[in-house]
């Protein structure tokens, strides 16, 4: 960084995925917040800590495996060629820690990795990492009430820092296999994040089974609806804000995208495609719009499923919302609402899945039509700016949407899960369910306040004999 | 006594790399921080067991469970 021009080029993507990782934090909270909201009374604090101790869990194992993954993995490997060498990533480089670009001290790095990373690694590895959170917080609202924290930390820590980054490797990588064989295009991860974490609950909610009264006698579903709307709201409404920042963290800020001799600067996808920020935020609120209309409509009114809406249709379009036109955005967004709000209740009524806040519907099936609408809608686009890689086509966006919700999401959810309820370690106890998940602190709290209550009387009887 | 690269920022600060102290204890750390992550796990797995089993000893009334538990559908739980 010798001349202000680069300078301010290398300080300014810094700063700019710091800022996307600040509004990604707000994801959280709003999940955190929706959760809870959707939980009933009795379980409010444990709910509220399963979803909490994500952040911890799969932040440092992200920081072990998931960081390196992403830019090892990305040939399978041995699906297309062999590992890749990421000394930069692994996380015993000194690139993952505080530095200032001189010179490397470990022989696996060189001159040109410290110089390339050393301002960029913090803050890529957490804007990715903020993406981690988000998958293993889209499996925890589908599985509350009944779920041993414990075992939702292992499957968290596997879909957050594991699986998910598989798929980005894959599918969300300029040289990923996925990219450069089937034309995969999943420019804002409709599939890479929102298909997998939706496999992945679902792949969890069979082996878990449904919470103990959601199905009467005869196999009727019953409603156990959000018990606190307005916290449901207000984290739905923080889940959108996030989702600006996860869009802009899906972009490289400033990049030449001219390819020979010329320099044109641009925003661009993470293909390293040109995009601007101008295209997504029109598509983004667009396919929001949508998602919202048709949700409202096709649910009634229902403001849980109006704003669970507006996510599912910015999820539907997002695969493609980098090229797309903002009305097609939309259509895409109400179309694909519609549709995953007619399933989400025949696969409840069909299979007896008790998604409690629908997480399935709304990540995991928006996010599979998203990538599979895209390859339609984007057919013969480069998926890439290198022109040896495929072009986007709907049987390469398919077959990627199926790796998405069925390899990398339902088949390791259902697995893992299995073997945890093999264990004895996946579901609370049926007693502990009934009473509610915090009884211990419920219950010492009571004789708490019936302490305080007996000492304030006796202190009372002493002060004003009379009253008493 | 210094624990890290840095004495001074008067020299060429291009030449700078790591900042922080112990400079070549990463796969050491490496390997601490995943065995504290990893205890963390199972120290939580006995412990969750342990209150959960003791919860059910302490408010389970298998009574008032089994009336609850025969209006619902015992596939679907």
């Amino acid at each position: 960084m010798d001349n202000e021009l680069t300078a301010l080029g290398i300080i300014f993507t810094e700063f700019y995925y710091w800022v996307t990782v600040v509004f990604m934090f707000l994801i959280h909270v709003g999940f955190c917040m929706y959760e809870v909201g959707a939980t009933r009374q009795k379980n409010h604090m444990h709910t509220l800590m399963k979803n909490t101790m994500i952040i911890p869990l799969v932040t440092v194992s992200f920081y072990f495996v998931g960081w390196w993954v992403y830019f090892a993995f990305p040939n399978g490997p041995w699906i297309i060629g062999d590992l890749l060498a990421a000394p930069f990533a692994a996380a015993n480089s000194e690139l993952m820690g505080a530095h200032l670009g001189g010179p490397p001290v470990q022989g696996s790095l060189t001159a040109d990795d410290t110089a390339a990373w050393a301002r960029i690694n913090g803050v890529f590895w957490a804007a990715f990492l903020l993406f981690s959170w988000t998958a293993a917080s889209i499996v925890s609202g589908a599985v509350i009430e009944r779920i041993r924290s414990s075992a939702f930390w292992i499957l968290a820590v596997l879909i957050g820092s594991f699986f998910w980054i598989v798929d980005a490797s894959w599918g969300w990588h300029p040289d990923g296999w996925m990219v450069q064989k089937l034309g995969y295009h999943d420019a804002y991860a409709s599939g890479v994040i929102h298909a997998i974490a939706g496999g992945f609950a679902l792949g969890v909610l069979i082996p878990l089974g449904a919470r103990i009264g959601k199905f009467a006698k005869d196999g009727t579903p019953r409603n156990i609806g959000p018990r606190n709307p307005w916290l449901v709201t207000v984290g739905l409404f923080l889940i959108y804000t996030g989702f600006w920042g996860f869009y802009a963290a899906c972009n490289i800020p400033m990049f030449n995208v001219q390819g020979g001799d010329g320099v044109v600067f641009s925003a661009t996808n993470i293909y390293l495609a040109p995009t601007t920020l101008s295209a997504i935020t029109l598509n983004f609120l667009m396919s929001l719009a949508g998602g919202m209309m048709a949700a409202y409509m096709v649910s009634k009114g229902d403001a849980f499923w109006t704003y669970s809406g507006g996510l599912a249709g910015i999820i539907g379009a997002s695969a493609g919302n980098d090229l797309y036109h903002p009305i097609q955005a939309m259509f895409i967004a109400a179309a694909v609402v519609v549709i995953i709000y007619k399933l989400h209740f025949w696969v409840e009524r069909r299979f007896k899945i008790d998604d409690a806040v629908g997480a399935v519907a709304v990540h995991g099936y928006a996010g599979f039509l998203g990538v599979v609408i895209a390859g339609f809608m984007l057919w013969g686009y480069p998926a890439s700016p290198n022109p040896e890689y495929a072009t986007i086509n709907p049987l390469g966006n398919f077959i990627g949407a199926c790796i998405m919700f069925i390899v990398l999401g339902f088949i390791p959810g259902f697995t893992f899960a299995t073997i945890l309820k093999k264990m004895g370690i996946l579901r609370i106890p049926p007693e502990i369910e009934i009473l509610g998940l915090d009884i211990s602190a419920t219950e010492l709290q009571a004789h708490e306040e019936q302490a305080m209550v007996e000492a304030e009387r006796r202190a009372l009887q002493a002060s004003h004999p009379e009253t008493i | 006594m210094a624990t890290g690269n840095v004495e001074n920022w008067t020299g060429n600060i291009a030449d700078i790399g790591a900042l922080y102290p112990f400079v070549g204890i990463e796969t050491p750390l490496v390997i601490a921080g995943v065995v504290f992550w990893i205890g963390w796990h199972v120290v939580q797995l006995r412990r969750e067991s342990a209150e959960l089993d003791e919860e059910v000893k302490k408010f389970g009334n298998s009574d008032a469970m089994r009336k609850v538990l025969d209006s619902t559908d015992p596939d679907k739980r």
